[in-house]
């Protein structure tokens, strides 16, 4: 099921276009990533999502319906520019922050209670912000952001900031957000974390989206016949049976065995290229070399750029 | 619960609470209280110690007219003992020695011997005493050499004194006593504190919208509250603070001058004292001063009497709130256009201009309340908070009050409008220098 959904956005500023005609579908319980370069129209898209702007045209919707004002309290939202009140005490600034998602007081005081219990930081409750390190404003802001245990949980670049162990921690955090089924749109630069964590991806480049899919689906889809084999025997047999229709990428020549990376010119299955290497030589280990999202993102944001 | 509520409560207690706040609160009418009592209280200090004079008369037409008082004591001493006393004025507890020479009536010269630095007030005092008892003895031998009939009283019914009592003839008819002096004291102070506050508040508006940016805190609030609804709340929440300080500041000064005349009525008395001694300072006839001091109060009583306080008060809220609300939605959009302190100040200046014109145009408004300065700088809304609240104890028709706030009314619905669009582009801008170009641009975007 569909819980939120954007149609042809367009959103004009005096002299740049940020989003032109972008539509997305999140289905619900699932983990979006929002990827792009910087300045693509990111931040815009999701300011819209929080009606913190207004698109110049276009529709948004949220369970099924037009998205409403009163949508901001099933919505968290975790911003990349983020910050706290200096001067104000941790437990006084989550209450107030829990507040403005229209929670009563005392709701908020007894989740707080349980978050602040769970991250073990009960002690600051009565610090001033300007006391906690940076990574702890931004362990107080996580909690603050889930706090009213929004539907939709929107995360711009969620680990700057973040020493490993502490980015790990939140990286469980938001998995078990989503076992407990929330939506979450997740937006950052960090790949490798895309791929840990997304389901579905959109891509935007210069106020376009110019991909969006399954994640897995998508890297299929970017597949490029690369494969890395090991194997015992000579090289040129190897490459007499593939009949010169490959290009070696990398070719490394250990004791035992050695270790070619590969890429083959033609459409073809793994078990057939299995079938022509085996009779030239003694395989070990065969792969194929599914493309990173790094690789997608890159190849994809430079064809766009290009054309 | 409302939002914008929500955000009024957190602006006016974070606040209220801060250390500085309370400080001024309760200094300022402490310092005010101070500065009408505290001279008082040195005085009276000062007047417990009764000093003894001790008198010598050589030319014996003072026999028994120097009479004690608050600060004084006389004593008479023998001529004969004139040289022994002098010399020895510490063991007999003199303070000083006053020798009145035999020729006085012709010389009109004493002379007063001390050990220490005599003080004014004691020379004063005694010169005072020595001159009113000889216009007095010159007069009455006077009197009977001419041997005129009731001359005594004929010559004291020439005493003419002269009050001028102004009164303003009101729309209905009615004379009402008057006073310029007061009329424009209360419009200059009025007209002050709105100044000040204008100034104070509005900058305070612009400091915590410029922490909100600055911080980055604010683009997780307006996820939750409208970017309209947090500069209302923080509008409407600095409003609170200025009018609950000035509120403790009538409460305390008013409680601290009870406080402080009851001290002063039953311990020693000292107000009363102080009159006494302005009494016996500018004349001598103390049964006159007390009547005509009687009369000035019944008129002083008439002319604040008369003054429209229910008018005065709710104009100065007005015209405070009013004056605020348009002058802190400007502030509240600079701080919102800007980045850092530095590149507030290019749009300050604007701003600021309008505050202190108004104030050096109220300088010459309560001297002439009527002028063309006078009506037209209290029709422009950006002076006349602070022009119109110069003119008002004066007296201003009815019709130019209610077009002049109409006229501000107007001008807060749209200064807020142009400050809410530029406040709600601003606050998410980062690292664009503003410029009054730029502003102009963000006036024109589409938002929520």
């Amino acid at each position: 099921m569909t819980i939120f959904s954007a149609k042809n956005i367009v959103k004009n500023y005096a002299a740049h276009r940020a989003l032109s005609g972008v539509s997305i579908d999140i289905s619900e319980g699932s983990v979006f990533g929002l990827l792009g370069p910087n300045g693509a129209g990111k931040t815009t898209l999701i300011r819209i999502i929080n009606q913190i702007t207004a698109p110049d045209s276009g529709e948004l919707f949220f369970e099924g319906r037009k998205l409403v004002a009163s949508d901001v309290e099933k919505i968290g939202y975790l911003p990349e520019e983020r910050g706290l009140y200096k001067k104000m005490k941790v437990g006084d600034q989550a209450l107030y922050l829990a507040q403005l998602k229209g929670l009563s007081r005392r709701d908020a005081l007894k989740r707080l209670k349980y978050w602040f219990e769970k991250f073990e930081i009960q002690p600051w409750w009565d610090k001033k912000v300007m006391e906690l390190s940076k990574g702890m404003q931004q362990k107080v802001q996580f909690i603050c952001t889930v706090l009213h245990e929004p539907k939709l949980l929107i995360f711009d670049e969620p680990f700057s900031g973040f020493d490993p162990i502490n980015a790990n921690m939140l990286k469980e955090e938001i998995l078990e957000l989503k076992s407990k089924g929330s939506t979450i749109i997740f937006s950052t630069h960090n790949m490798a974390s895309v791929e840990e964590v997304c389901d579905n991806i959109a891509l935007i480049n210069k106020s376009h989206k110019i991909l969006d899919g399954q994640i897995d689906e998508i890297r299929d889809r970017f597949r490029t016949n690369t494969y890395e084999v090991k194997f015992k025997g000579e090289l040129s047999a190897l490459q007499q049976n593939l009949n010169g229709n490959i290009e070696i990428l990398d070719h490394a020549e250990a004791k035992r065995y050695n270790t070619i990376k590969l890429k083959h010119q033609l459409e073809i299955s793994n078990n057939e290229m299995i079938n022509l290497i085996a009779p030239a030589v003694d395989i070990v280990s065969f792969s194929e070399v599914i493309p990173s999202m790094n690789d997608v993102f890159i190849r994809v944001v430079k064809e766009a750029n290009q054309n | 619960m409302n939002k914008t509520f929500i955000v009024l409560q957190r602006e006016y207690l974070t606040r209220v609470k801060k250390k500085s706040f309370i400080l001024l609160t309760f200094l300022m009418p402490l310092i005010m209280v101070s500065f009408i009592f505290v001279p008082i209280l040195l005085e009276k200090v000062d007047k417990k110690e009764i000093q003894t004079i001790a008198v010598v008369d050589q030319s014996g037409e003072f026999q028994d007219a120097f009479k004690d008082n608050s600060y004084m004591k006389f004593q008479y001493v023998d001529p004969g003992k004139l040289e022994e006393t002098r010399n020895d004025l510490k063991k007999n507890n003199f303070y000083a020695l006053l020798q009145i020479p035999a020729n006085i009536y012709t010389s009109n010269e004493a002379l007063l011997f001390s050990d220490r630095q005599i003080t004014m007030d004691i020379e004063r005092g005694i010169r005072n005493k020595l001159e009113s008892i000889m216009e007095k003895t010159k007069r009455d031998k006077l009197i009977t050499e001419l041997s005129i009939p009731d001359l005594e009283k004929r010559l004291a019914s020439t005493k003419t004194s002269i009050s001028i009592n102004s009164s303003k003839i009101s729309e209905d008819g009615k004379a009402q006593k008057s006073s310029a002096g007061l009329a424009s004291i209360i419009g200059g102070i009025t007209g002050f504190l709105i100044y000040m506050f204008l100034i104070m508040f509005g900058q305070m508006v612009m400091a915590g919208v410029m922490e909100e940016k600055s911080n980055r805190i604010v683009e997780v609030i307006v996820s939750s509250v409208k970017p309209f609804q947090l500069l209302v709340g923080k509008i409407v929440g600095i409003a609170l603070v200025g009018l609950t300080q000035i509120v403790m500041w009538v409460i305390l000064s008013v409680g601290l001058v009870f406080v402080a005349k009851a001290y002063f009525t039953t311990g020693g008395d000292g107000l009363a004292e102080a009159q006494n001694l302005m009494a016996q300072n500018a004349a001598m006839g103390g049964e006159q001063m007390q009547q005509f001091s009687n009369a000035k109060a019944q008129e002083v009583f008439e002319i604040i009497s008369g003054i429209n306080f229910p008018l005065i008060i709710g104009a100065f809220v007005f015209f405070f709130i009013g004056g605020y609300l348009l002058y802190s939605s400007f502030f509240g959009a600079i701080g919102a256009a800007v980045d850092a302190q530095e590149d507030a100040q290019q749009f300050m200046f604007p701003i600021m201009l309008p505050i202190i014109i108004s104030f050096m145009m109220m300088i010459s408004v309560v001297r002439n309340p009527d002028g063309p300065l006078a009506f037209w700088g209290s029709m422009i809304p950006l002076t006349s908070p602070i022009v119109m609240m110069a003119r008002i104890p004066y007296g201003v028709p009815l019709w130019e009050l209610a077009l002049s706030m109409s006229i501000l009314l107007a001008s807060i619905v749209g200064a807020i409008w142009v400050a809410g669009k530029i406040y709600r582009t601003g606050i998410l801008m980062y690292g664009k220098k503003a410029s009054w170009k730029e502003l102009l641009k963000w006036l024109r975007y589409k938002n929520y």
